[in-house]
């Protein structure tokens, strides 16, 4: 667990992003004090208070005097926002030039998108 | 009863030990240093953290340790302890050494009497001691405190210096190797109350330790002393920014290496994995990204063990 070459503060503000994205936070919900992040994980307390302050300031946490820190109301909204901006460049993009490089043609990404029963169809027909 | 963690600073100490005199066959008296603990070091140890106290052996640590709780004296430069606005020195000072707990390998308990003794010793001298978190932790250590500390194993009686170090709620407690002898799942069971403890009776906690991969995390600040000297006292933080780890193909990392400072280099086939000294900005991350070499970061041991390399370049 937060192996990455980011400072570790940023690696657990982006699992509580992700975990907001993903739902498995709720709005409104009650996010881990940080004593019982910072035992989970055995990290600084300090750590894990970084993180959190981080979020604070970006909208995602919000705290609740004497309760502790909850998922701010439209949270995953603005998230889901960020995230759908930078699909294409950050995660799309690299992909298609894997394709480019391992000669795989944009027709064979077009069905393997579509899925070959088809299943997978664009949001505005639906 | 509570008090605001202690500080340290210490400025330009050095501690010689062993003096011993000696009569050459002419009849002139001249006199030996035996060895040398710090040989001027300057420091700050911000209140109310946990630092990491790392060195390789013989480099000073527990001299410097032993400075802050009053066991040795400087032989010159000034040592100074206790809540901010407010150090003094801590030779004799019973209200700074009453508020210091130095927990050392040896355990200093009464080896000739029952444990329970010992523990009802350090219960008088620690104004803040909780006897709740002694027996709490006594009992998940699973130390029986009617023996005597001598028939004790070595990582039982290292279970009983966490728990005086815990238990006495010190505004400065220092763990010095605490964990020799213990087994690992003792040694995290520790790890995990020291952080509870901690969160919940903010204090200042140094602790030094060889097994940096597994404390780590726990610290707020690193202190390296290296040949008696402060190689580097900043946030851990800081001390991760000093490396990166660039893996990738020999052309493509060499590109990105230029002109800076190498820590660590290992080959494997047509594949480099060099330590560089510093971080990378966003361009240099996003060339590195695009030439396909993974940027890793650096664990603090593994920083720790090249910047105190004897061969390296001193930084």
């Amino acid at each position: 667990m937060f192996d990455g070459p980011e400072p570790i503060y940023v690696q657990i503000a982006q699992m509580i992003r992700a975990q907001v994205l993903a739902g498995e936070l709720k709005e409104e919900e009650q996010v881990m004090s940080t004593t019982q992040f910072a035992t989970t994980f055995r990290i600084n307390p300090a750590t894990a208070q970084k993180a959190f302050a981080g979020l604070v300031d970006e909208g995602l946490l919000y705290k609740r005097r004497g309760l502790g820190m909850f998922v701010a109301p439209g949270a995953r909204e603005r998230l889901l926002d960020e995230h759908r901006k930078s699909y294409f460049e950050d995660v799309l993009k690299p992909a298609l030039q894997q394709a480019d490089i391992l000669g795989i043609s944009t027709d064979d990404v077009v069905a393997y998108v579509l899925g070959a029963d088809g299943t997978r169809t664009t949001t505005e027909e639906s | 009863m509570t008090t605001a963690p202690f500080g340290a600073r210490l400025d330009d100490v050095v501690v010689r030990f062993g003096r011993s005199h000696r009569m050459l066959p002419t009849g002139t008296v001249v006199r030996d240093e035996a060895g040398t603990g710090l040989a001027g070091a300057s420091l700050t140890i911000r209140p109310g953290t946990i630092t990491g106290v790392l060195g390789r052996n013989g480099a000073g640590k527990t001299t410097m340790l032993s400075l802050l709780a009053a066991f040795t004296r400087p032989t010159s430069g000034t040592v100074v302890v206790g809540p901010e606005g407010a150090q003094e020195d801590p030779w004799e000072n019973p209200w700074i050494t009453s508020g210091t707990q130095l927990v050392r390998e040896s355990g200093d308990l009464m080896n000739d009497e029952k444990l329970a003794v010992s523990l009802r010793y350090y219960a008088d001298v620690r104004p803040c001691w909780s006897a709740e978190t002694a027996e709490r932790l006594l009992d998940l250590f699973e130390v029986d405190v009617r023996k005597n500390p001598s028939a004790l194993s070595r990582g039982k009686r290292s279970a009983v210096g966490a728990t005086i170090g815990l238990a006495s709620r010190a505004p400065l407690t220092i763990f010095d190797e605490v964990y020799l002898g213990m087994d690992a799942p003792t040694r995290y069971a520790f790890y995990d109350e020291l952080l509870a403890d901690y969160a919940e009776h903010p204090r200042t906690i140094l602790l030094s330790s060889h097994l940096v991969e597994e404390v780590e995390r726990l610290f707020e600040d690193v202190v390296v002393i290296d040949r008696g000297r402060v190689l580097i006292a900043e946030t851990a933080e800081q001390m991760r920014a000093r490396g990166v780890s660039l893996t990738g193909s020999k052309d493509a990392v060499e590109r990105l290496v230029g002109a800076r400072r190498e820590l660590h280099r290992q080959q494997l086939g047509a594949t480099v994995q060099v330590t560089l000294e510093g971080g990378l900005d966003d361009d240099e991350a996003a060339a590195a990204r695009s030439a396909g070499v993974e940027v890793g970061s650096v664990p603090l041991q593994d920083l720790f063990v090249r910047l105190t390399d004897p061969r390296s370049v001193r930084p």
